[in-house]
C-alpha cells in the first residue's frame, strides 16, 4: 500500500495544486506550530515558578499562637500562652508521620546596627532554630555547616550567617569560618555561610539577611525561657498535612488547657494548599493550552478534509475512468487516505519542527540572560508531548481522508465518463 | 465470447424508464462489432452492461465464458482490467499523467511492477507510433494521437474484448478513418471488439451492425468492410 509507486502517484495528485496543497497543509502546521509554542511556553514558567518554591518543602505546616478566645477550665479568654520544648517531643511521639520539627524564634533589630565585626556593622534579622529546620525550609550551605545537635543540646554560642550577612561584614574572599561576630552585644562564632534558594519565599525574613543561632542557645540568651511562639513541620509523602493539621491543634490545645473550639489561640497554615493551587493553575493553563492548541489544528484538519472532498467532487471523472480500467474500491480508499494523511503528516511535523526550533532559540536566550529570579526556564515541549502531537496529527490525518474517501468511492465509473 | 440473454433494464426515475426490453446477443471471439441507433436507444446502457461498469435486472450476461451476475466491487474491477479495454469518446485520458503513465495505469492495478509496467507502456506506445510522445502530456497531444494513447492503454493488459463508446465521435473524418483503421488492425489480431457509435461510416467498417431501436434489437446487418471504397466517405 504505501510502496514507492503509491507514493509517488499521491505526491503527483498534492503537487498538481501547490498553492492549494500548501494553504490546506498550512492550517495543519499552524495549529501544531501554535500548540508546540504554547505548551513549551507554559513549562516555561511552570518551571520558573517551581524553581521559585524549591527551597520549600510542600508537606510543610506551620502554627503560631495567639491569645485565647473562650475561657476553658476557670482561665479567663483574652490569656497569652505558648507552646513549649516538650511539646516537640509529645508531638513526635503522638505523630508519627512527622518527619521534622522545628521552632522558630525571630528578632528584628531594633538598634541601627545589631551586628558588628571589626569595624564592620549591619542591621539584620536574628534567628534561632533546631537542626530539622534545614528539612523543612531549606538553604544552600555555601560555607561550614549547618547547627547541629551537639549545638543545641550544649547550647553553644555559634552561629550561621545569611549570604547578605557575609558579604556585608566580611572582606571579600574571607574566610569567615571561626570568626566571632558580635550580635545583639554578645558574640557568636561563626560556623556557617547559608543561602536560600529563592528570594520568592521566606518565612519570618529572609535567610539571606539574617543571623542563625542554636533554637536553645537563643531562648537561653535572649531569655526567652522555654518558650515556642511559632512551630513548623514537615510530615511523609503518604500523609497531606492539612490531614493531621487539626488533630495536632487538638492534642496541642488538650496539652495547653484550651477550649478544643477555640479559633485564635492557635493559627496555622501550610504550604501544601498553596502549592496545590499552584499546581491546579498550571493544570489549568496546560488544559487551557491543550484545548486552544487542538482546537486550532481541529480547524487546520477541517480545512484539510473539506480541500480533500472538492479534490474528489473535482476528479470525479479521473476516478471513475480509475475505476473503469480496474482500480479497486481499496485502491481508492487508500489514494484519498494516503494523501490526506501524507499532506497533514507532513504539514504536522514541519510545525512541530519550527516550533520545537523556535523555543530552543528563545530557551537559548533565555538561558544566556540569567538573572537572580528567572520566572520563565527551560521552556521546551517535552518528549511526551511530542510524541502525542505526532500521534494526533496522524490519527487526525486518517481522520480526515474518512469523508473524502467514502465520497470518492461512491463515485461510479459510469456515472463519471459519461459524456455531458 | 460475449452471450446476453433476455437482459432487461430499467431506470427507476420519476418515471420507470425501461431501456432495454429482453436483449439477446451473442458476439463471438474475433469478431468486430457496432451498435447502432439514435440516442435513447439504449446502445449506450447496453454498453455499460457488457462493461460491467452497469448492472441489468433481468437475464443472463456470459463474458469469456463467466457468468456476470452480481459481482462484487472488487470482482467487477478485476474482470474490467484483465478481460476488458475501453475506448471512450472523450479519451479520459488522466491530465496530470504522462503518455506513458496513462497507458501504464491498468497495470499499477495488476501490481505489475514499475519497470515492467513502463516497458510494455513503451512498447505499445511504440506501435502506435508515439514512441517520441511518451513523456508528453495530454494536453500536448493531438485529437488523434490522445485516442491513440488511449487505445495503447486499452490493449496494454492484452484484454479478450475491446469495447468502444463513439472513438471518433471527437475525431476529424481523416483522423477517424485512421483509428479505425488500427482499431481493424486490432481486431485482426484476435481482439474481439464492440463498438457503439452512430455515424454509418463508422459502422459500415465492422462485420455486424446490431440495430438498436427503443430497447430492443430492430435488425443485424452482415457486412463485408472489404467491399466498400472509403474513399467516398460517407460522413
Amino acid at each position: 500500500m504505501f510502496d514507492f509507486d503509491g507514493l509517488k502517484e499521491i505526491w503527483q495528485t498534492i503537487t498538481r495544486n501547490k498553492t492549494r496543497s500548501l494553504l490546506t497543509a498550512f492550517g495543519v502546521f499552524w495549529g501544531i506550530f501554535l500548540l508546540v509554542i504554547l505548551s513549551s511556553t507554559g513549562n516555561g514558567f511552570e518551571k520558573g515558578l517551581m524553581m521559585q518554591v524549591e527551597g520549600v518543602t510542600p508537606n510543610t505546616g506551620f502554627f503560631f499562637t495567639g491569645q485565647t478566645s473562650e475561657p476553658y477550665k476557670g482561665y479567663q479568654k483574652g490569656r497569652s500562652w505558648s507552646m513549649q520544648m516538650a511539646d516537640l517531643e509529645a508531638i513526635r511521639e503522638a505523630f508519627p508521620c512527622i518527619t521534622a520539627i522545628s521552632p522558630e524564634a525571630s528578632l528584628w533589630s531594633s538598634e541601627d546596627k545589631n551586628v558588628i565585626y571589626g569595624s564592620h556593622g549591619g542591621s539584620f534579622t536574628v534567628k534561632g532554630v533546631m537542626p530539622e529546620y534545614n528539612d523543612i525550609y531549606r538553604s544552600k550551605i555555601m560555607k561550614g555547616r549547618y547547627i547541629n545537635p551537639t549545638d543545641i543540646a550544649a547550647h553553644r554560642k555559634v552561629c550561621l550567617v545569611g549570604k547578605k550577612v557575609y558579604e556585608t561584614m566580611f572582606e571579600k574572599g574571607e574566610d569567615p569560618i571561626g570568626k566571632m561576630l558580635k550580635v545583639n552585644g554578645i558574640y557568636f562564632q561563626v560556623v556557617g555561610v547559608v543561602r536560600s534558594f529563592t528570594e520568592n519565599v521566606n518565612i519570618n525574613g529572609t535567610i539571606d539577611e539574617s543571623v542563625i543561632l542554636p533554637y536553645t542557645t537563643m531562648q537561653q540568651v535572649y531569655a526567652l525561657g522555654d518558650k515556642i511562639h511559632f512551630l513548623a513541620f514537615v510530615a511523609d509523602d503518604d500523609t497531606p498535612i492539612s490531614s493531621i493539621e487539626e488533630d495536632i491543634k487538638q492534642f496541642i490545645k488538650q496539652r495547653h488547657d484550651i477550649a478544643s473550639t477555640d479559633e485564635e489561640a492557635i493559627n496555622s497554615f501550610n504550604v501544601s494548599e498553596i502549592f496545590k493551587a499552584f499546581k491546579g493553575l498550571f493544570l489549568g493553563i496546560h488544559i487551557l493550552i491543550w484545548i486552544v492548541g487542538l482546537g486550532t489544528l481541529m480547524s487546520g484538519i477541517i480545512g484539510v478534509s473539506n480541500i480533500m472532498l472538492v479534490t474528489v467532487k473535482e476528479r470525479t471523472r479521473e476516478i471513475g475512468v480509475r475505476r473503469a480500467i480496474g482500480a479497486k474500491p481499496k485502491n481508492i480508499i487508500s489514494q484519498v487516505l494516503s494523501e490526506s494523511l501524507l499532506l497533514t503528516t507532513l504539514a504536522g511535523l514541519v510545525g512541530l519542527c519550527i516550533g520545537v526550533g523556535v523555543m530552543a532559540i528563545v530557551a537559548a536566550i533565555v538561558a544566556a540572560n540569567p538573572t537572580d529570579n528567572m520566572m520563565f526556564q527551560d521552556p521546551n515541549l517535552g518528549f511526551g508531548a511530542a510524541v502525542a502531537a505526532t500521534v494526533i496529527v496522524i490519527i487526525s490525518g486518517l481522520l480526515a481522508g474518512v469523508l473524502p474517501a467514502w465520497r470518492a468511492i461512491q463515485i461510479k465509473a459510469i456515472d463519471a465518463i459519461r459524456e455531458e | 465470447m460475449i452471450r446476453l440473454k433476455e437482459i432487461n433494464k430499467t431506470y427507476f426515475g420519476a418515471q420507470p424508464l425501461h431501456v432495454l426490453k429482453g436483449i439477446d446477443l451473442q458476439v463471438n471471439e474475433g469478431e468486430m462489432v457496432s451498435i447502432m441507433g439514435a440516442s435513447g436507444s439504449g446502445k449506450s446502457t447496453l454498453l455499460n452492461i457488457l462493461g460491467i461498469l452497469d448492472n441489468y435486472d433481468s437475464g443472463d450476461y456470459y463474458l469469456n465464458g463467466k457468468l456476470v451476475k452480481d459481482l462484487s466491487e472488487n470482482e467487477a474491477a478485476d474482470m474490467r482490467n484483465r478481460t476488458i479495454g475501453f475506448i471512450f469518446q472523450s479519451f479520459n485520458l488522466i491530465p496530470f499523467k504522462t503518455a506513458m503513465e496513462n497507458v501504464a495505469l491498468p497495470l499499477y492495478y495488476q501490481n505489475v511492477s514499475r519497470k515492467k509496467r513502463n516497458e510494455l507502456a513503451m512498447e505499445y506506445l511504440e506501435r502506435f507510433g508515439l514512441k517520441e510522445w511518451a513523456d508528453h502530456y495530454p494536453n500536448e497531444l493531438s485529437g488523434g494521437q490522445k485516442q491513440r494513447v488511449s487505445m495503447a492503454r486499452a490493449l496494454v493488459t492484452q484484454p479478450k474484448v475491446i469495447l468502444a463508446d463513439e472513438p471518433t465521435g471527437a475525431l476529424d473524418s481523416k483522423t477517424s478513418a485512421e483509428v479505425m483503421q488500427i482499431l481493424r488492425e486490432v481486431n485482426q489480431s484476435g481482439i474481439t471488439m464492440v463498438i457503439v457509435t452512430h455515424e454509418k461510416g463508422i459502422a459500415l467498417r465492422t462485420n455486424k451492425i446490431i440495430h438498436l431501436k427503443d430497447g430492443v434489437i430492430e435488425n443485424i446487418e452482415i457486412n463485408n468492410p472489404d467491399s466498400i471504397d472509403f474513399s467516398k466517405e460517407i460522413k
